[in-house]
C-alpha cells in the first residue's frame, strides 16, 4: 500500500482535470462520480498507507517512508519530486483526506443547484491534490508547490461567483496578499539553498540537527545568524497562507466564497499549512530562540486581536472567519513556545469544530436562501435541530468546554506558555479563551434562539438540509468531541498520545535543554481550572446578553453603551482602510509617476531631443509612407538572395 | 574539388542548419507571385511552409542529440570536414553551429512561426502574401544570428533581422505605426553600429597579434586576450546593442510603443524570440569575449536589471492597455533574465536559458489573446471589457492559465525557469536577489489586474454580451504552447539538463580568464585552450556535402 503514496495527491488532480476539460459532456451524475470518487479513492489509500506504516512503526523510531518519482531538476541544484510519509505528515494526511472528503459530500448537497456544479468540483479537487503535495513533499521545493497550488485555489474559489463584483476581488487579494509570504518563504529556501547546498528536509535538518553552531554563529543577513534568517522568512511566510498580523486581513474576505469553501480551505486544511511549516522546521525555530519568540508574540497577539473584532461582526461566516484567525494565533502561540505537539494537536482539533461550525452556517444560509446577516435569523432550532445540536457542540468544543476536543488542546497551548513562564502570553491566551467563548455563543444564540427575525418567505422555505449536509455535520460533531482524547494531559493520564507519536519528528539539537519545564500536579490542575471558568465566564456573558427571546435588541442596547470601541471593532479597526492608504495608493503613485515622467518625460525625452532622431525621423517616415509597399519588400527580399549568392559565389 | 555553391547546395537539400535558416527564405519566392485576392491560399501555404521548417527543426534535433540527451557543438561544413570560407582575403566564413545554448532559442523561433500564422489568420487584413513573405524572412534572420559563428556573419544576420521587423510594425501596425517602427530601428540601429565597430576593431587586434592573417570566427576571437581599458571600450558597444534589445532600463522605452502598434503576430515574433537575441547575446558574446570587462561591469549592470524588475513591474500594473501592459511586464520577465545571466553560476544561467524559452511562451500566448479580443472588439482598453468568463469561457480558461504561467506559479514554466535564477543568483549575490525576489509580488499584482478587468465582474459593456468564444482555429494556436508550459513546469529538467553541458564550459573557461592576470597589450592564447569550450566537440560533418 506504501507504495501507492504518490496516487494520493494525483487521484485527486486526475479528477479536476478529467472533470474539468471533459466534464462538459458528462451528465451530472458522473460528473458527482468522478468529483467524489477521486478523494474517496485517496482516503482510502491514505487510510492504507496509514495503517500499513503504523504498522511498521508502533515500537519503532518513527522511521519514514520515502518515494522519489522523478527528478524536477538535477545537477548543482537537484531537487527530487519525492513524497514523504513520517510521524508529522500522517497527521496531516488524515486530517486532509478525512476533512477533505466529508467535505466534498456535503458540498454535493450544498452546490446541488448551483450553475457551476463541475468547476465547483474541479477547484474542489485541485485543492486536495495541492494540498496533499504541500504535506506529502519531501522536500521544501515540493511543498512550496502545494504552498502555491493551495493558493491558486483558494483564489480560484473565492472568486467562485466571478460575476457578481466582489468575490473576485476578494480572490485577487488573497492571491497578493499571500504572494507577499510567499516573496519570504523563497528567500528562506534561497538562504538555506545557498549554505547548505540542498532543500530535502532528510539532508538539511539532520545536518542543523547534528551541527547547530552551523547555523547559529555568526551574522548571515540583516545581522541574524542563518537559523534566525530562515525562521524568519518562514514565519513570514506562514503568516500569508495561515492569516497572522499583519498578513490576516485577506482571510475574512475570503469567505465571499462557497461555504463548504471555507470550511475546507478557509477552516481545517489550507491555512494550517504555515503551522505544518513551522513544526515541520522545529529543528530551525529551536535554534532560533528570538524568532520564536517573535512568533509566539505574533500569535498571542493575532489570538486576541482577531476575537475582539469577531465579537462585534453580525455576518455569521465573519465571526468565523475572525475566529479562524485568532485560533490560528494560538497554534502560533504553541509554537513559538516550542510546544510543537501542542500545535499540531489544535490543527487537528480545530480541523474537526471549525469545520463543523463552518459547514453548519453552510446549513443555515442553505435554509435561510443565501442570508448570512445573523440579525435576520433567531430560532432556527425549530426547523434545523441537527445543525443546531451539531453547532452547539462545534461552539462548546471551540470554546474549551471540558471533555471537547478543544478543551484538552487549548489547555495544553496554555499549559505551555505557563509553564514556560511567558505568563503575559498565558494571560493573552487566557482572555482569548473567554472572548472566544463570548463570541461563539453569541453566534449560537443569536442564530438558533430567539425568535425568527427575517422574512416570512424566509420563514416558509426553512427546512432542514438532506442527508449529504447533516451526515457529515454528525460525523464532525463526533470528531469535535473526540479527538481530544488522543491528546490528554499528564494529569489525567500517564501517556499523551499525540505527543508520543510525534516526538521522533520533533529534533533535539545538540546542546539544547529541554524547553518544557515540570509543573506540579496541583500548579496544574489550578491552570485547568482557571481555563475552564474563564469559558464559562464568557459563555454566561453570551447568554445573559443575547440569550432569552430579544436577544438581539438587549445585544444593542449593549453595544451602544460604548459606541466608540463598538464602532472600531465593527470596522475592523480600520485596518484595511489603513493598508489602502499607507501602501496600496502610494504605490500606484510612485507606479504613474515612473510611467509617466520617468519614461515618458525623462527617456523619450532625451531621446527626442537628439537631433540626430529628429532629422531620420522624417526620413524613414517618407521612405515607408509614400511607396509601394510591395516594392520595398521586394528589395528586401532582393537583398537576402544576393547575400545567399555573395556567399555561394563570394 | 567542389564548388563553394555545390557546397551550399548540398547542405541546403541535406538535414543541415543551412536549411533551417535558408529554407523559409526560398520558401517566401512564391509569396511575391501570389495575387492580393489569395489571400486563403497565402495562409495555407505558409502555414504549410512553417510546419514544413518546424519539422525540419524537430529532424535535425533527433538526429544530433547525443547519446546522454545534450547537445555538443555542430557545425555546418564543407566537404572533407573543412569550415566554408565567405570572404577569404579577411578570413570571413560562413560558419553556422548549433549547440545547448541556440538549440532551445532555434526551436522556439521555428515552433512560434505556425502559431503566430494562425494568430494572425483574421487578424491581418491587408497584404496577406508580404505578411506572410516578412515573417519567413524574419526565420531566416533570427535563425542566422542565433546559429552564425562567425562575427562579421552574426552581424549581418543581426541586421537582416531588423527590416522584417520594421515592416511588420510599419505596414500592418496601429494607428502611431510610423513613429513606433522608426522608435524601433533606429533604436536597434544605434546600437548595432557600434557593434559592427567593436566587432572590426576586434578583428583588426586579431590580424594584428596572428602575423597579418584575419578572422572573424568565434573560436578565433575567444582566443584573444585584451587589455581591461579596451575591453571596456568593446564590451560597451556589444552590451548597449543587446541592453537596448533586450530590452534593460532605461533603453527599453522602445519597447511599449512597438507593442502597442505592432499586430498581434509581430508582438508575439518580437517578444517571443526577437527580444531573447539580446540576452542570447550576452550569454554568447558580450560576457565570454570580454572576462575582465563583465566583471568590473556587472554592479552596474545587475543594478539595471533590479530596477528593471520592478520598475517594468510597477509600470505595468497602473496600465490601461492590456498590451502595453503585458509589454511592460516584459522588461520585468526579461530582467530576472539579465540578473541570472549575470550571477555567473551556473544553476541561474540554467534557468536563464529556460526563462528565455518561457518568456517566449507564456508572453507570447498573452499577446495572442489579447490579439483575439482586439480582432473582436477593435479595442485593448480594459474600461471597454469585464465579465468576459462568462461570455467567452474557453478564452477566460486560457488567459488565466497563460497569466498563471507568466505570474510564475509553480507546476507551469514560468517558475521552472525564476526559481533557478534566483536561487542560483542569491548563492553568488546576495541581497540585490532579495529585491529582485519581491518582482514575484508585482508579477501577481499586474496580471492579476488584467485577469481581473477582462474576464470577471459582471459584463458592463452590452457590445460584450454577444462575443463568441474562441474558434478551433485560435485554440489550436494556444494549446501547444500550453502544453509546453506545463510540460516545463511539471518536468524541467528534461529541457534543462539539455544545455548544462554548454553553459558549464563557457562558466569554466569564464572563471579561468577572470582569474589570470590582465594582459597589458593584447595577446592570443593558443588554440587548444579556447577550443576546448568551443570547438573541440565539432562531430561528424552533419551533410555530406556535394555527395
Amino acid at each position: 500500500m506504501l507504495q501507492l503514496l504518490w496516487l494520493i495527491p494525483i487521484l485527486p488532480f486526475a479528477g479536476a482535470a478529467i472533470n474539468g476539460l471533459l466534464g462538459k459532456w458528462f451528465p451530472k451524475w458522473l460528473v458527482t462520480l468522478v468529483a467524489l470518487g477521486a478523494p474517496l479513492a485517496s482516503l482510502i489509500i491514505a487510510f492504507g498507507c496509514l495503517w500499513e506504516y503504523s504498522q511498521g512503526n508502533s515500537q519503532g523510531s518513527g522511521e519514514a517512508f520515502e518515494q522519489t518519482k522523478y527528478m524536477w531538476t538535477t545537477g548543482e541544484l537537484s531537487i527530487p519530486v519525492a513524497f514523504l510519509l513520517d510521524r508529522l505528515s500522517a497527521v496531516m494526511l488524515f486530517v486532509v483526506t478525512f476533512v477533505g472528503f466529508l467535505i466534498h459530500v456535503y458540498s454535493a448537497g450544498y452546490m446541488a443547484h448551483e450553475e457551476g456544479y463541475r468547476r465547483y468540483f474541479s477547484y474542489l479537487n485541485l485543492f486536495m491534490a495541492a494540498m496533499l503535495i504541500l504535506v506529502l513533499g519531501n522536500n521544501y521545493l515540493v511543498m512550496f508547490v502545494g504552498w502555491e497550488g493551495v493558493g491558486l485555489c483558494s483564489y480560484l474559489l473565492i472568486g467562485f461567483y466571478y460575476d457578481q463584483p466582489f468575490p473576485p476581488y476578494a480572490g485577487k487579494k488573497a492571491f497578493i496578499v499571500n504572494r507577499i509570504g510567499d516573496f519570504a518563504f523563497l528567500v528562506g529556501m534561497f538562504a538555506l539553498f545557498a549554505q547548505l547546498g540542498s532543500l530535502t528536509y532528510h539532508d538539511v535538518l539532520p545536518k542543523i540537527a547534528a551541527n547547530p553552531g552551523l547555523v547559529t554563529t555568526g551574522t548571515y543577513m540583516l545581522g541574524m545568524p542563518l537559523a534566525s534568517f530562515v525562521a524568519l522568512c518562514f514565519f513570514i511566510g506562514a503568516m500569508g497562507k495561515s492569516a497572522q498580523i499583519p498578513l490576516y486581513v485577506w482571510l475574512p474576505d475570503a469567505m465571499a466564497g462557497p461555504t463548504p469553501v471555507s470550511a475546507l480551505i478557509h477552516a481545517a486544511t489550507m491555512v494550517t499549512a504555515g503551522v505544518y511549516m513551522v513544526v515541520r522546521s522545529n529543528v530551525i525555530y529551536q535554534l532560533a530562540p528570538g524568532i520564536s519568540l517573535f512568533v509566539a508574540v505574533i500569535g498571542a497577539a493575532t489570538a486576541i486581536f482577531a476575537a475582539t473584532i469577531g465579537i462585534a461582526q453580525t455576518d455569521i461566516k465573519k465571526v468565523l472567519a475572525y475566529s479562524t484567525v485568532s485560533q490560528l494565533g494560538y497554534m502560533f502561540l504553541a509554537a513559538g513556545l516550542g510546544a510543537y505537539s501542542a500545535a499540531l494537536f489544535h490543527v487537528v482539533t480545530h480541523a474537526f469544530f471549525k469545520a463543523l461550525l463552518f459547514l453548519g452556517s453552510g446549513s443555515v444560509i442553505h435554509a435561510m436562501g443565501g442570508e448570512q446577516d445573523m440579525t435576520k435569523m433567531g430560532g432556527l432550532k425549530k426547523w434545523m435541530p441537527s445543525t443546531r445540536w451539531t453547532y452547539l457542540i462545534g461552539a462548546a468544543a471551540i470554546s474549551g468546554v471540558p471533555l471537547l476536543s478543544g478543551f484538552f488542546s487549548k489547555d495544553e497551548i496554555l499549559h505551555a506558555a505557563a509553564a514556560n513562564g511567558h505568563w503575559v502570553l498565558w494571560a493573552v491566551g487566557l482572555i482569548t479563551a473567554g472572548l472566544t467563548a463570548c463570541y461563539m455563543f453569541r453566534s449560537y444564540f443569536l442564530t438558533f434562539e430567539g425568535t425568527f427575525r427575517g422574512t416570512h418567505e424566509q420563514e416558509h422555505h426553512l427546512h432542514e438540509s438532506p442527508p449529504s449536509m447533516t451526515i457529515p455535520l454528525w460525523i464532525l460533531a463526533v470528531g469535535a468531541v473526540l479527538s481530544g482524547y488522543v491528546g490528554l494531559p499528564k494529569v489525567l493520564s500517564e501517556v499523551n498520545r499525540f505527543h508520543d507519536w510525534l516526538e521522533p519528528v520533533i529534533a533535539h539539537p545538540a546542546g539544547l535543554a529541554a524547553a518544557e519545564r515540570e509543573m506540579s500536579t496541583g500548579a496544574e490542575w489550578a491552570l485547568i481550572l482557571f481555563t475552564t471558568l474563564v469559558a464559562a465566564a464568557g459563555i454566561y456573558l453570551a447568554w445573559q446578553i443575547y440569550g432569552g427571546q430579544n436577544g438581539l435588541a438587549k445585544g444593542r442596547a449593549w453595544a451602544a453603551r460604548f459606541p466608540r470601541v463598538h464602532r472600531q471593532l465593527v470596522n475592523k479597526y480600520y485596518v484595511d482602510e489603513d493598508y489602502d492608504a499607507v501602501i496600496v495608493r502610494p504605490l500606484a503613485a510612485l507606479s504613474r509617476f515612473f510611467w509617466k515622467v520617468v519614461d515618458t518625460f525623462v527617456i523619450d525625452g532625451a531621446v527626442n531631443a537628439g537631433a540626430f532622431l529628429t532629422e531620420l525621423t522624417g526620413d524613414v517616415g517618407r521612405f515607408t509612407t509614400t511607396g509601394n509597399v510591395r516594392n520595398y519588400a521586394l528589395y528586401f527580399f532582393l537583398g537576402v538572395i544576393l547575400l545567399f549568392g555573395w556567399i555561394a559565389f563570394g | 574539388m567542389t564548388g563553394p555553391m555545390e557546397t551550399l547546395f548540398g547542405l541546403l537539400v541535406g538535414n543541415s542548419l543551412t536549411r533551417l535558416v535558408f529554407f523559409p527564405t526560398i520558401a517566401a519566392i512564391p509569396m511575391f507571385f501570389f495575387p492580393r485576392a489569395a489571400a486563403r491560399a497565402a495562409k495555407i501555404y505558409v502555414l504549410v511552409m512553417s510546419l514544413v521548417e518546424l519539422a525540419f527543426g524537430i529532424l535535425y534535433l533527433a538526429t544530433h542529440m547525443a547519446a546522454d540527451g545534450t547537445f555538443a557543438m555542430v557545425h555546418d561544413l564543407g566537404p572533407g570536414g573543412g569550415v566554408i570560407p565567405w570572404i577569404a582575403g579577411y578570413g570571413i566564413r560562413y560558419d553556422l553551429a548549433m549547440d545547448g545554448i541556440s538549440m532551445p532559442l532555434v526551436m522556439l523561433g521555428i515552433l512560434l512561426v505556425p502559431i503566430v500564422i494562425l494568430g494572425s489568420w483574421k487578424g491581418i487584413e491587408t497584404h496577406w502574401p508580404m505578411f506572410g513573405a516578412s515573417l519567413l524572412l524574419l526565420t531566416t534572420g533570427v535563425l542566422g544570428a542565433l546559429l552564425a559563428y562567425d562575427l562579421f556573419l552574426f552581424y549581418v544576420y543581426w541586421e537582416v533581422m531588423l527590416v522584417p521587423m520594421y515592416l511588420l510594425i510599419g505596414i500592418w501596425g496601429g494607428e502611431r505605426r510610423i513613429y513606433a517602427a522608426v522608435k524601433f530601428f533606429l533604436f536597434t540601429m544605434a546600437g548595432s553600429l557600434l557593434m559592427l565597430i567593436a566587432i572590426l576593431w576586434m578583428a583588426w587586434t586579431f590580424q594584428s597579434v596572428n602575423g597579418g592573417v584575419w578572422s572573424f570566427a568565434y573560436a578565433d576571437l575567444l582566443r584573444l586576450d585584451l587589455p581591461v581599458h579596451q575591453q571596456i571600450w568593446l564590451f560597451a558597444a556589444f552590451a548597449l546593442t543587446f541592453a537596448i534589445k533586450v530590452p534593460m532600463f532605461p533603453f527599453h522605452t522602445w519597447l511599449p510603443d512597438a507593442h502597442v502598434e505592432a499586430p498581434t503576430g509581430g508582438s508575439v515574433i518580437l517578444a517571443g524570440i526577437l527580444l531573447k537575441l539580446g540576452t542570447y547575446g550576452f550569454l554568447r558574446f558580450a560576457i565570454p569575449l570580454f572576462p575582465q570587462a563583465s566583471e568590473a561591469a556587472r554592479p552596474l549592470l545587475l543594478a539595471l536589471a533590479v530596477i528593471g524588475i520592478v520598475y517594468g513591474a510597477m509600470v505595468a500594473w497602473v496600465q490601461g492597455d492590456m498590451k502595453k501592459l503585458v509589454a511592460y511586464s516584459s522588461i520585468a520577465h526579461l530582467g530576472f533574465v539579465m540578473l541570472g545571466l549575470l550571477a555567473i553560476d551556473i544553476v541561474a544561467w540554467q534557468g536563464s536559458l529556460l526563462q528565455m524559452v518561457n518568456h517566449g511562451l507564456s508572453t507570447g500566448a498573452l499577446f495572442l489573446l489579447v490579439g483575439m479580443l482586439y480582432d473582436r472588439r477593435h479595442t485593448k482598453k480594459f474600461d471597454e471589457f469585464g465579465g468576459l468568463a462568462k461570455v467567452m469561457p474557453v478564452f477566460a480558461f486560457f488567459l488565466v492559465f497563460s497569466s498563471l504561467a507568466s505570474v510564475g506559479l509553480p507546476g507551469l514554466n514560468g517558475f521552472a525557469g525564476e526559481f533557478p535564477i534566483l536561487i542560483g543568483s542569491f548563492r553568488t549575490l546576495g541581497w540585490p536577489v532579495i529585491v529582485a525576489t519581491f518582482g514575484v509580488v508585482l508579477a501577481a499584482l499586474y496580471l492579476l489586474k488584467m485577469i481581473q478587468l477582462t474576464i470577471w465582474g459582471p459584463i458592463t459593456k452590452d457590445e460584450n454580451r454577444g462575443l463568441k468564444d474562441l474558434s478551433g482555429r485560435e485554440i489550436a494556436a494556444l494549446v501547444p504552447l500550453c502544453v509546453l508550459m506545463l510540460w516545463i513546469g511539471v518536468a524541467p529538467d528534461t529541457f534543462l539538463r539539455r544545455s548544462r553541458k554548454a553553459l558549464e564550459g563557457v562558466l569554466s573557461d569564464y572563471r579561468q580568464r577572470i582569474e589570470q592576470p590582465a594582459v597589458r597589450q593584447a595577446t592570443l592564447r593558443p588554440p587548444a585552450a579556447a577550443a576546448a569550450a568551443t570547438t573541440a566537440n565539432v562531430n561528424v560533418a552533419t551533410t555530406e556535402a556535394g555527395r
